[in-house]
Order: C-alpha cells, then sequence, then structure tokens
C-alpha cells in the first residue's frame, strides 16, 4: 500500500503488515529491514520501508500506571492524545509533549522528542525509565535508565533503528488544572525574542512564533509565548469545581489538497503581518487550555493538506548557544532573500540534552516549512551550509530530504552509531527508506 | 450512580473488545470471558486504565455447555447486559471434507452461544431486567457455496436470537441481534474486503451501545448492508443457485 510521512513528499508503495503478537513480530524481523510504523507523524521516510513496514497499531494498550511516581506503563503504538484523555482528567499530563498529541509513545521514544519545556526539562528520554526493545534475534530486552546498557542511549533517538521497540515506562506530571497561564511577549527582531528567552529561562514553557520574512530591523521579529501550568485557583470561580474540563474544540478539516497558488510568498507575508499585529495586541497575561496551548494545529484536521497535492518538506536544526545569534541571523536572511516563508517558523531555546544520538542541543532551535517546488531544493541546501557552519545539527523527524554527506558533516555521532549498528547486527535487520537514504 | 456490568463472552475478539471499550468509556464494570483468560491480562489493564472501571477476567469455553450454569454462578454478579461476540469462520473448502471439523464451526456458531444465552435468558428473566446482545452475520440471510457451513449456523442463531427476543418481549429483556457486515478483524485479516463496505471493530462497539441504549431489536453497523442484504435475499433460487458470489 502507498504510505507517506506527514510532509506528503514520501509516497511510496510499501509492503505494511499488523502484527497483533510478540511472535508474530519477531517473524517480521527475522525477514530483515524492518522499520516499525506508530502514527505516521515523522514528516520525511522515516517510518517507512519498501519491503517490511510493521504497522505498531496492534500495541496499543496501556498497561499499569503507579499513583504515586506517575509512572505509566504502555504499548508502542498508544496514542498521546488517549494517555491524555485518560489522565489529565485525573490530574496528569505528559511530561513533555510534542506539538501534536497524535503521535504514537513508540513514536516519541524514536525521535526523542521535545517539547515547549526543553530548556528546563529536556527530551521526552528524561522521563523514560525504561523500554522493552525487541532485537534482531526477536528476543525481547529491558533497557532500564542508569543500567549502564549503552543501547538505551542509542534507542532514545535512535529512529528505531535498534530494534523495535514495543513497551515504555514513562512519568508523567501532575497539574492542578486543564489550563495555561500564558504570557505574550511580543518581540521587535531576532535579538530582543532572544533576549525574552533568555530572560525567561525560569517559565516552564516557552516557544516563539518568528516572522521569517521580515526583513532589515523586523528581521527575526517574533511572538514569544511563556506558560505555566494554572493551578486550580488561577482559574475563574465558575471553572474552579471542574478544572480539567476545558471547552470542546471546533474541528475545521481540510477537505482536500489546496491548489499550489494558494501559498506563496504574498499570502504568507500578508499572514505574518497579521499574526504579528494580532500577537502585539494580545500581548499580556491570558488562561488557555490545554489542547490549544500545545496542540493548536491539532483543531485543522489534515492541516498538512494546506500545502497540496506535492506537500511540504520541514526544517528543523539546532544550533549551539554560542553561535545561535548569528547562525539564526543568516538562515533568516537566506529564507528572506528566497521570499520563502511559511506560517508555522517556530523558535525555541533548547536546554542542557542527554543521551547518545538525540537530537537537542544546549542553544536554540528552527523549525519552518516550505511547500515543495523548484527553488525548495536549492534554499534548503543553502540552510544545511549555515546550519553545518554554525556547528549546529538536524532533526530526523523532520528531514525528509538530507544527502548522507551532510548528516555526518552536521552530526559526528553518526559515524559512532552506524558503527554501532554494524556491531550490534542491526544495519541488515533494521531498516528504513530514511536510514537507507542516508546510508545509517 | 454504577452503572450495571457488561459481560462480554468472547472477549478475545476484536470486535468483543471495541464493544468493551464502548460500554466502559461510559462507566460499565465490565466482565471479558474467554478460554485462556489469563492470557487477556493487557486487556484488561487497558480498560480499567483507559477508562476507570473495574474489568474482571473469566474463564469461558463456549462448547463446554455443561459447564455453562457453572460459569455463570461464578460472575462477581449477574450482567446488566451479556454481548455475545463468540464466532469461528472455519475453513469452508477444507471443512467440507472434514465434516468432524464442520460440526465444530456449527457448534462454536450456533449450539454454543445459543445454550449460553438460553441460560442468561432465564436468569435475566427472573430478575425481569436484563439486554442481550447476539453477534451473528449476514452470512446467516442466505447460504452461500463460499461459506455455508459457517452461515448456516449463523442462520440458526439468528432465528434463536428473534426467538428470544419474541418470548422475552414484555418481560423487561430486550435482545439485539448484530449483523455486522464485513469487520476489520483478525478473523478477516488477509482477506481482500472492499473499504466502503468494511466497518471498523471501534465502529462495530459504537453501533452496539446505541443499539443497547435505544433499544433496538436489529443492527446493521453499515446501513449500505441492509439494501445489499435485502436484494441478494430477494433473488429467486432458480437464479441464485447459479451465481457466484
Amino acid at each position: 500500500m502507498k504510505i507517506a510521512g506527514w510532509g506528503g513528499t514520501t509516497r511510496q508503495d510499501c509492503r505494511v503488515t499488523r502484527p497483533r503478537s510478540e511472535a508474530e513480530l519477531a517473524a517480521l524481523v527475522a525477514e530483515g529491514g524492518l522499520i516499525a510504523r506508530g502514527a505516521g507523524r515523522a514528516y520525511g521516510d522515516a517510518a517507512q520501508s519498501a519491503l517490511n513496514t510493521a504497522d505498531m497499531g496492534g500495541f496499543n494498550r496501556m498497561l499499569s500506571f503507579d499513583e504515586a511516581t506517575g509512572q505509566l506503563v504502555a504499548e508502542a503504538g498508544v496514542r498521546l492524545s488517549d494517555v491524555i484523555a485518560a489522565f489529565l482528567p485525573r490530574g496528569w499530563f505528559p511530561a513533555v509533549t510534542p506539538g501534536t498529541k497524535h503521535v504514537s509513545i513508540g513514536g516519541m521514544v524514536a525521535a526523542d522528542v521535545h517539547g515547549k519545556n526543553h530548556h528546563k526539562d529536556g527530551s521526552f528520554g528524561a522521563f523514560v525509565d525504561w523500554i522493552d526493545l525487541m532485537g534482531p534475534d526477536g528476543a525481547v530486552r529491558r533497557l532500564t535508565r542508569g543500567d549502564n546498557d549503552e543501547m538505551f542511549g542509542w534507542t532514545l533517538g535512535g529512529m528505531g533503528l535498534t530494534g523495535v521497540i514495543l513497551r515504555v515506562a514513562f512519568r508523567l506530571r501532575r497539574v492542578e488544572s486543564g489550563w495555561i497561564r500564558q504570557t505574550t511577549i511580543a518581540a521587535p527582531n531576532l535579538a530582543a525574542a532572544m533576549a525574552a528567552f533568555e530572560a525567561h529561562q525560569d517559565a516552564t514553557y516557552s516557544v516563539a512564533w518568528i516572522d521569517c520574512l521580515a526583513r532589515g530591523p523586523q528581521a527575526g521579529r517574533s511572538i514569544v509565548m511563556l506558560g505555566e501550568h494554572a493551578g486550580a485557583s488561577d482559574l475563574p470561580a465558575d471553572r474552579r469545581t471542574a478544572p480539567f474540563r476545558t471547552p470542546a474544540r471546533r474541528k475545521l478539516t481540510v477537505p482536500f489538497n489546496a491548489p499550489s497558488f494558494a501559498l506563496n510568498g504574498l499570502t504568507v507575508r500578508a499572514f505574518n503581518e497579521l499574526y504579528y499585529r494580532q500577537g502585539a495586541k494580545k500581548a499580556g497575561d491570558s488562561l488557555v487550555d490545554w489542547d490549544a496551548y500545545f496542540y493548536p494545529l491539532d483543531a485543522i484536521h489534515g492541516w498538512n493538506r494546506i500545502y497540496g497535492r506535492r506537500g511540504f518538506v520541514q526544517f528543523q536544526c539546532a544550533i549551539p548557544l554560542a553561535t545561535a545569534a548569528e547562525g539564526l541571523r543568516n538562515l533568516l536572511d537566506a529564507i528572506g532573500r528566497a521570499g520563502q516563508g511559511s506560517f508555522l517558523a517556530v523558535l525555541k531555546r533548547f536546554g542542557p540534552q542527554e543521551g547518545r544520538i538525540s537530537f537537542p542541543m544546549e542553544g536554540y532551535t528552527l523549525a519552518l516549512d516550505f511547500p515543495l517546488h523548484g527553488g525548495t531544493t536549492a534554499l534548503l541546501e543553502r540552510l544545511d551550509r549555515i546550519t553545518v557552519a554554525a556547528g549546529g545539527r538536524f532533526y530526523l523527524a523532520k528531514d525528509a530530504r538530507m544527502t548522507p554527506h551532510t548528516l555526518r558533516k552536521a552530526d559526528k555521532r553518526m559515524a559512532e552509531f552506524i558503527a554501532m549498528r554494524e556491531a550490534n547486527g542491526l544495519t541488515d535487520a533494521f531498516s528504513s527508506t530514511q536510514s537507507e537514504r542516508l546510508a545509517l | 450512580m454504577t452503572k450495571g456490568a457488561v459481560l462480554i463472552l468472547g472477549g478475545r475478539s476484536d470486535m468483543g473488545l471495541a464493544i468493551a471499550h464502548a460500554f466502559a468509556a461510559e462507566g460499565h464494570p465490565i466482565q471479558l470471558a474467554a478460554r485462556g483468560s489469563a492470557g487477556l491480562e493487557a486487556d484488561r489493564a487497558d480498560l480499567a486504565l483507559r477508562h476507570s472501571v473495574a474489568v474482571s477476567l473469566h474463564d469461558f469455553d463456549v462448547l463446554d455447555t455443561a459447564g455453562h450454569e457453572g460459569f455463570i454462578d461464578a460472575l462477581p454478579a449477574l450482567p446488566e447486559v451479556v454481548v455475545c461476540a463468540v464466532g469461528a469462520m472455519g475453513d469452508q473448502a477444507a471443512d467440507e471434507h472434514d465434516i468432524p471439523a464442520a460440526v465444530t464451526v456449527m457448534r462454536t456458531n450456533f449450539e454454543g452461544p445459543a445454550a449460553i444465552l438460553a441460560a442468561f435468558a432465564n436468569r435475566f428473566e427472573a430478575r425481569r431486567s436484563g439486554t442481550i446482545v447476539g453477534i451473528s452475520s449476514v452470512a446467516g440471510e442466505r447460504g452461500r457455496a463460499t461459506n455455508y457451513i459457517y452461515g448456516s449456523a449463523k442462520a440458526g442463531f439468528t432465528a434463536f436470537l428473534s426467538g428470544l427476543r419474541n418470548r422475552l418481549a414484555g418481560k423487561g429483556v430486550h435482545v439485539v441481534t448484530v449483523l455486522p457486515g464485513f469487520v476489520a478483524t483478525r478473523m478477516t485479516a488477509g482477506m481482500d474486503l472492499p473499504a466502503k463496505l468494511t466497518a471498523q471493530p471501534s465502529e462495530v462497539g459504537r453501533a452496539v451501545l446505541r443499539a443497547v441504549k435505544t433499544r433496538r431489536n436489529v443492527i446493521y453497523v453499515r446501513p449500505i448492508w441492509q439494501v445489499i442484504m435485502a436484494v441478494i435475499r430477494n433473488i429467486p433460487e432458480g437464479v441464485f443457485k447459479g451465481m457466484k458470489i
């Protein structure tokens, strides 16, 4: 069947099976070239393999929860949205969440996802206590944090290339309500945006929408959004009796692929202008429900289709703190010059990061998307070069088009990762279209 | 207010589990019954964690009709709703020449389910409340060369349910017959089913919940099946016997 990543540019005819038991899965692993697919929310070709894609939807059960520690044990195919639906009413929320709730727990481990609290709490992996991993021989091993088992570190962010993630024990955090106290700051340029991040390091959540098309003195203007979980006492009196009840959101659906002329430099520029003005006007404090705060795009079902049939590509890099200001300035300059902007450009301060192969590093991350057309590839390659020159690296969960050469130059850890795969007999057993493209 | 327990016979089946999730989401305690029920521990935990309801596991063998009364006695409480999702497709071509296997298919789809629901019917009648849900099949609407062993047993089961409904009407006990049509389950995995006619197990779950709440008698999960089966039932036998469907 034809499958693709969320960006829609990697459509490929793949053999997709849906194993129902560990025995069925082990038989598939024995065939080689397997990649596990969760919710299909990686943007590129990370969760597809022409001959052997295993849909993990059959492993979708929650197995245990410890009220004392907040530790949830769940099978890899469980969706984060299901975790929130089950546990937010009881006062628990994911300790780290990416920008969509429609991801699988296995995918969250494989990409070692980060959220708006990375500067403070690190990535999802920081809250993972153990992982059950099926190896190339079909045997299941429990990898426990602190056990000195190097495979634990390689699996966090290892893109499913260390084995099949079967079960994960991870911790949720206590919350008093389903609401977020949001503080909005309008930053007129890049320096002001970075200063806002640095000044608010103690905020639990921080993220900025950045206007990639603004030039000159306005280059990098941003709306910085800080957030804190609201306590019960922060809520208006009429909400205090049911602090976890938030209004159901109206769901919009993008019913078909938009024609490619719908999105161009002009419409994006107009949108960005409006968005910045609106944001600046709303600067200050407000109360936002969890769904609108963490998952604004989830309300638009199939938003990826707004980019038309050819789909879109994401670009996300992380740049170390020392070179972040210059690196970001160069990236924004290249994007502004090309006049190709994006509705969804995001800037975020990363904190320290542990792990063998996880994407984040202390510094800044910039994420944006481009509809795929003729000029896109050249621009992306320019952005790649700027990132590498600034000592930065790339997020494989977003990648659909990088070359092995760029990846190796940006990320010295990849050579070690490849050697580890070879030494453990993983190279032939587990592979994706992405891992083949990147020669991992 | 605590809601009545829902017993799922055939608790390992995709449809049975989906029905359990639909009722658990409404706050009903769940009893899952199947052979080797200890193997359903992960499903028990999942139901309990997602929906914050009590879920218990019970060993049950539909073919062990002599043990049925004892099985009911051993339940923590007589359920409010019993759903029979037991069934086995068999292998039509092979079973045509393996008559003992054909008999097992007939017993699994008709004799066993009818026997256990008969026992529940008597207890519900005495209590003057309860709902009995039988998952039958459109295959029971007319015998076809490709699956008449399974279909004939389902035809018997459908007739049994209709009779039970007739008997218990006015006695506080309601009987729902479910004719799911194609459903994407383990039983149909690998079969090439048309997408528009094929329901997901979760659709069956929601449809059964709705049918129980609104006291429907006979439901098809996807309405298109009502039309399809009306056509198939009305083809004259002289024509039908020469068809390959």
